[in-house]
């Protein structure tokens, strides 16, 4: 029978205690064995820390708002949608997008690790990887939105999507009220990153930050 | 059982801490990098998602609960690195090379000019595969959490949903199934589902009657009800 054979005695252990120096131990010696190319760290990094974002998704949802036909096209099936807008790609390859109505709120969370819809948000906020947010929005999701300022009326169910495989989900969140004719652009304004998590709500009409 | 890395529904931990939409994306430069090298070094093609996710979760208990995020995968990095035979322990004790890597996986390095095409293609996992058995609307029991056949081994059933009832909601297809795929025992592809589970089934004390918990569920994770 096979088993976990990796279970002691792990290398990482030799690396210095201080992470930045252990990161960079790793590069060094990535980059002198003509592994990892610097440049292309840099990249990546530029990537993620300014070129990909909420921004994506909120534009996506904006859209879904204003456009009912890219609504129905974008909750019946993501991919092909996402894929014509360029926002699949890695950790957005399989994309479902739920809809938040006044009988349902849905929320977004990885137990098991930090799954999440890169293409769509960018990376994860520090509190979706963390143990607080994993270990309790699955039992008392209720408790944790509020820690988030947001208190859902009785009437309205949760449903926590709980990622454990490589589908990644998107809420579509409720259009905020007197918004009739606002423009995508305006409309992708209000949408904040947390809606589209579930652990937070669009901005309201008068709260458009300004272009 | 499962590991640390399982803590759906566990009790103890606190308040989350929320930052604010504008907080960085990377609290740290080295959190940057941490991300940045894990990817590069996965371009290798040296090893795959599922086991460097089981790399992450094989972490020593007490190594896992001290290490914060990132720390998690540079540990876990480095022990791929030398388990695959890419660098040596003395490489890492050193902090440099002792010599250049094989041709052969230096030509597999990721160049700054192939990183947007190749994040814009991902790894996609559906395949061909079995028809599923299961269709929406179907009642089914999740089989208890843990690896079917090697004991510690990497699984994407949750714990605190091992066990209960759950209602098929939408069957995605066959994908590569985690469980045999972490441990370089090929792709196996199995159909995959989103199941909903009723908080009133998986706890004792819910919050709501009405809520209710999904996750994406391998067809071996699943019996039929009789």
């Amino acid at each position: 029978m096979p088993h976990d054979h990796h279970d002691h005695d792990h290398a990482h252990a030799v690396l210095p205690p201080d992470p930045a120096l252990r990161v960079r131990a790793l590069e060094t010696i990535l980059t002198q064995k003509g592994l990892v190319d610097p440049a292309a760290l840099d990249e990546i990094i530029d990537t993620y820390a300014h070129r990909v974002g909420p921004q994506e998704g909120a534009r996506v949802v904006a859209r879904a708002w204003a456009d009912p036909a890219f609504r129905e096209a974008l909750l019946d099936d993501a991919d092909p949608v996402l894929d014509s807008l360029g926002l699949t790609g890695r950790q957005g390859e399989h994309v479902t997008v739920v809809e938040n109505t006044p009988a349902r709120h849905n929320v977004i969370v990885c137990t098991l690790c930090s799954c999440y819809p890169w293409t769509l948000l960018g990376i994860p906020p520090a509190w979706y990887k963390s143990d607080e947010y994993r270990a309790r929005v699955v039992r008392e999701p209720r408790k944790v939105l509020a820690e988030f300022g947001l208190t859902l009326p009785r009437e309205q169910a949760v449903r926590v999507w709980d990622s454990t495989a490589e589908v990644r989900y998107l809420v579509l969140p409720m259009r905020p009220e007197g918004t009739e004719g606002w423009s995508e652009d305006d409309l992708a304004r209000l949408v904040t990153r947390d809606s589209m998590v579930g652990t937070g709500l669009p901005r309201a009409a008068h709260e458009a930050p300004a272009p | 059982m499962t590991r640390l890395h399982d803590m759906g529904g566990r009790f103890g931990d606190g308040p989350v801490t929320v930052d604010g939409e504008d907080a960085p994306v990377f609290k740290e430069g080295w959190h940057a990098h941490a991300l940045a090298v894990t990817l590069a070094a996965g371009a290798l093609g040296q090893w795959n998602l599922d086991s460097s996710r089981h790399a992450r979760e094989r972490l020593s208990p007490r190594d896992y609960m001290r290490f914060s995020y990132y720390e998690k995968w540079i540990a876990a990095l480095a022990d791929l690195l030398v388990e695959q035979g890419v660098v040596t322990r003395d490489e890492l004790r050193a902090g440099q090379a002792s010599g250049p890597a094989p041709e052969g996986l230096r030509a597999r390095r990721l160049e700054a000019a192939a990183v947007a095409p190749t994040l814009r293609r991902g790894g996609p996992t559906d395949r061909p595969g079995p028809a599923p058995r299961f269709a929406p609307g179907d009642r089914v029991r999740l089989r208890r959490a843990g690896h079917a056949h090697i004991p510690g081994g990497h699984t994407r059933l949750p714990g605190y949903a091992g066990g209960h009832l759950a209602t098929i909601l939408h069957s995605h297809g066959a994908h590569v199934f985690p469980d045999s795929h972490a441990h370089g025992l090929g792709e196996a592809p199995q159909p995959l589902y989103t199941v909903a589970l009723r908080a009133a089934d998986l706890w004792l004390a819910p919050e709501h009657p009405d809520d209710e918990v999904t996750l994406d569920a391998f067809e071996p994770y699943l019996e039929p009800l009789e």
